[in-house]
C-alpha cells in the first residue's frame, strides 16, 4: 500500500542515528513501564523476588562459607610434617646419625631431633601433668625426628612417597604424616564444593521455573491486551518485550535480595566466628561477598530472570491469537 | 483495493463459511456487507485482515496476494488496515489517549507526532477533551468512537468494520456511519459488515449480500 510502513519512512527521514536513539528510547520506556506494572502489585512482586532471592542466597552463602574454609586451611598448606617415632632402644648418637642422613635427602628441608628427655620435658611443660609424670619410674616417651619437606615436596603425593621411604629405616618405629587431616579436609571440601554446584544448578532451575510460571500467569492475565496488540499490528517482539523486561526486574531484585540475605547472615555470623577463631589463636577474618562474586550473583540472577521469561513467552505468546 | 477470486473458507470443523466468493472493491470505495447471522460476514473480514486464511481461491489486497504473506509479516500488513469491532476491543486499564496512541506506539512513531495524530483522530470522532478518561466511564457510542479513532489514527488506506453499530440506537448508528462516510470521502476504502438493513438502505453505497457463505447479491446505486 502506498502509505504503508510509516515507521520506516520516519526512520529514513530522520537518519539512522536518530532511529537508533528512538529505538533505545522505546526500550527504556518499556523497561520502566514494566517496572511500573510490577510496582502496582508490590506484594506479589515481593513474593516472587523473595523466592528468587532465597533460592539464590543458599548456594551463594555456601560458596562464601566454602571460600572462607579454603582460606583458613590454605594457611596449613606448607604445614606438612613427618614425625618419625624411633624405637625405644635407639640411642642418641644413632638417632643423630639418622637425622644427618635424612637431612641429605633432596626432599627434606630440615630435620630436628627431639630426644626422649626433651620430649618428656616438653610434655610436662605443655600438659601440666608435671608432678604426675614425676611419679613414673621410666620415661614412656620415644625420641622423635620431625621432618619438614621442602615446599616442592609438600604436595600430598610427594610427602606420601617420602613417608614410605622414611618408614623403612630400621630405627624407625612409627612414621606419621601430620598432614593426614589436612588432606581429609581437602577431600571433604571438594565434596562440599560439588554439592554446592549441584545445589546451585537445582536452585537455578527452580528460579527459572518460578519466573517462567509468574510470567505465564502475567501473560494469561493480559490475554485481552495481547489480542488487541496483535489485532492492530503489534509484532511478536513488541508484545514480548514488556514480559522480558519483567523477567529482568525479577532477576535483578531477586539477586539484590539474595545479596542482602547473604550479607546479613555474614554480619550475624562474623562475631561468633571471630570468637571461635580467637580460641584457636588464629588471625582470621570472615570475608564476605567481594565485588566480583556480587557481580556474578546479580548477573546470574538477571540472566535466569530473562531466560525464565523468555521460555514462558516463547511457549505461551504464540497460543494467543485473535479470532 | 480488495479483490476476492473464487475464494472459499472452510473452518477446521469442516464448516464452509464462504464458498466461491468473487468481487472487487476499487480503492476509495465504501460498501456494506450484509446477510443473515452466520452468513459469513465476519469470516470475510477476517480473511482480509489475515485473522484467518482462505482455503481456496485468492484474496488480493492492494495487489498483494495474502497467501504469500508469512506469519512474521502479518503485523506489518495489519498496520495498513484499520479494524473496528462490535465489542470495541479497547484496553480498559488505559486512558482514551493511550488506547488511540497504541497503533502509533507499535509502529514506532516519535512522541510528538503521536500527540498530534491522536488529537486529530479524536477530533474527527468528536471526542476531543476526553483523552484522560478511561473507556469504562464512556457510553457505548463513545467507546465505539474511541475504537474508530484508534483504527484511523495511523491513516490506513483500508478500513474494516464488523457490526460497528451493533448495539447502538438508530441515531448513534447514523452518526457512526457518517464518520465512515467522511473517511471514504478522503480516499479511504471502507467495508462495513452489518445487518442493519434499515440504515444502509437510506445510504447511497454499494451493498454486498452473503447467504450461506455465498455472494448472492451485489448492488451499487451509483452504477
Ligand atoms: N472458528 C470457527 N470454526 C468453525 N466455524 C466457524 C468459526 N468461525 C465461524 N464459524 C462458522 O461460520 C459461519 C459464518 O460465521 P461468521 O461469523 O462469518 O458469520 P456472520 O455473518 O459474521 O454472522 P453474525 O451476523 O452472527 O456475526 C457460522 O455458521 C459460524 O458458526
Ligand atoms: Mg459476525
Amino acid at each position: 500500500m502506498a502509505s504503508g510502513a510509516p515507521s520506516r519512512d520516519i526512520g529514513l527521514r530522520r537518519g539512522p542515528l536518530t532511529a537508533l536513539r528512538v529505538y533505545l528510547l522505546r526500550h527504556l520506556q518499556v523497561l520502566f513501564y514494566s517496572l511500573g506494572v510490577l510496582s502496582r502489585s508490590p506484594f506479589a512482586t515481593l513474593m516472587t523476588t523473595a523466592v528468587i532471592g532465597i533460592a539464590l542466597a543458599l548456594p551463594s552463602g555456601l560458596h562464601v562459607v566454602l571460600k572462607n574454609a579454603q582460606q583458613l586451611s590454605g594457611g596449613w598448606d606448607g604445614a606438612a610434617q613427618i614425625s618419625l617415632f624411633l624405637k625405644r632402644t635407639v640411642q642418641d648418637d644413632e638417632a643423630s646419625r639418622l637425622a644427618r642422613q635424612i637431612q641429605k635427602l633432596p626432599e627434606v628441608a630440615n630435620v630436628s631431633y627431639i630426644s626422649r628427655r626433651e620430649a618428656l620435658q616438653e610434655f610436662q611443660r605443655l600438659s601440666g601433668f608435671g608432678d604426675a609424670l614425676e611419679a613414673l619410674k621410666d620415661n614412656p616417651l620415644p625420641s622423635v625426628l620431625v621432618i619438614h619437606p621442602t615446599p616442592a615436596a609438600s604436595t600430598p603425593a610427594a610427602t606420601e612417597k617420602l613417608l614410605h621411604r622414611l618408614k623403612d629405616y630400621p630405627p624407625v618405629d612409627i612414621a606419621q604424616l601430620d598432614m593426614q587431616w589436612v588432606k581429609r579436609l581437602y577431600v571433604i571440601m571438594e565434596l562440599v564444593r560439588r554439592g554446592v554446584v549441584v545445589l546451585a544448578a537445582l536452585l537455578a532451575l527452580a528460579v527459572l521455573l518460578v519466573v517462567g510460571n509468574t510470567i505465564r500467569l502475567a501473560i494469561q492475565n493480559r490475554r485481552d491486551e495481547i489480542v488487541v496488540m496483535k489485532l492492530i499490528g503489534g509484532t511478536d517482539a513488541f508484545i514480548r518485550r514488556p514480559f522480558l523486561y519483567t523477567g529482568f526486574w525479577y532477576g535483578l531484585f531477586g539477586g539484590v535480595i539474595a545479596w542482602l540475605l547473604v550479607s546479613l547472615s555474614l554480619t550475624i555470623l562474623s562475631d561468633p566466628v571471630e570468637r571461635l577463631t580467637g580460641l584457636y589463636q588464629s588471625q582470621f577474618e570472615l570475608s564476605g561477598l567481594d565485588a566480583a562474586t556480587t557481580g556474578i550473583l546479580i548477573g546470574t540472577s538477571i540472566l535466569l530472570g530473562l531466560t525464565g521469561s523468555w521460555l514462558a513467552v516463547g511457549r505461551h505468546l504464540r497460543d494467543i491469537e485473535p479470532t | 483495493m480488495i479483490r476476492f477470486t473464487h475464494t472459499s473458507k472452510r473452518y477446521p470443523s469442516g464448516f464452509d463459511a464462504l464458498q466461491n466468493v468473487s468481487f472487487h472493491m476499487p480503492a476509495g470505495q465504501m460498501a456494506f456487507l450484509t446477510g443473515h447471522s452466520g452468513a459469513g460476514k465476519s469470516s470475510l473480514l477476517k480473511l482480509i485482515a489475515l485473522l484467518e486464511r482462505s482455503s481456496r481461491g485468492q484474496v488480493l489486497i492492494n495487489g498483494q496476494n495474502l497467501a504469500k504473506i508469512s506469519r512474521r509479516r502479518i503485523p506489518y500488513f495489519r498496520r495498513n488496515i484499520g479494524i473496528i469491532f462490535q465489542d470495541h476491543q479497547l484496553l480498559f486499564d488505559r486512558t482514551v489517549y493511550d488506547n488511540v496512541a497504541l497503533p502509533l506506539i507499535i509502529a514506532g512513531y516519535p512522541r510528538r507526532e503521536i500527540g498530534k495524530r491522536v488529537r486529530a483522530a479524536l477530533d474527527k470522532v468528536g471526542l476531543l477533551g476526553k483523552e484522560r478518561k478511561y473507556p469504562i466511564t464512556l457510553s457505548g457510542g463513545e467507546q465505539q468512537r474511541v475504537g474508530i479513532a484508534r483504527a484511523v489514527v495511523n491513516k490506513p488506506p483500508l478500513l474494516l468494520a464488523d457490526e460497528p453499530t451493533g448495539n447502538l440506537d438508530p441515531e448513534l448508528s447514523r452518526d457512526i456511519m457518517h464518520i465512515f462516510e467522511e473517511f471514504s470521502q478522503v480516499g479511504v476504502t471502507v467495508l462495513v459488515a452489518t445487518h442493519d438493513l434499515a440504515l444502509i438502505h437510506t445510504l447511497p453505497y454499494r451493498v454486498l449480500t452473503l447467504k450461506g457463505g455465498q455472494l448472492v447479491n451485489d448492488t451499487d446505486p451509483s452504477e
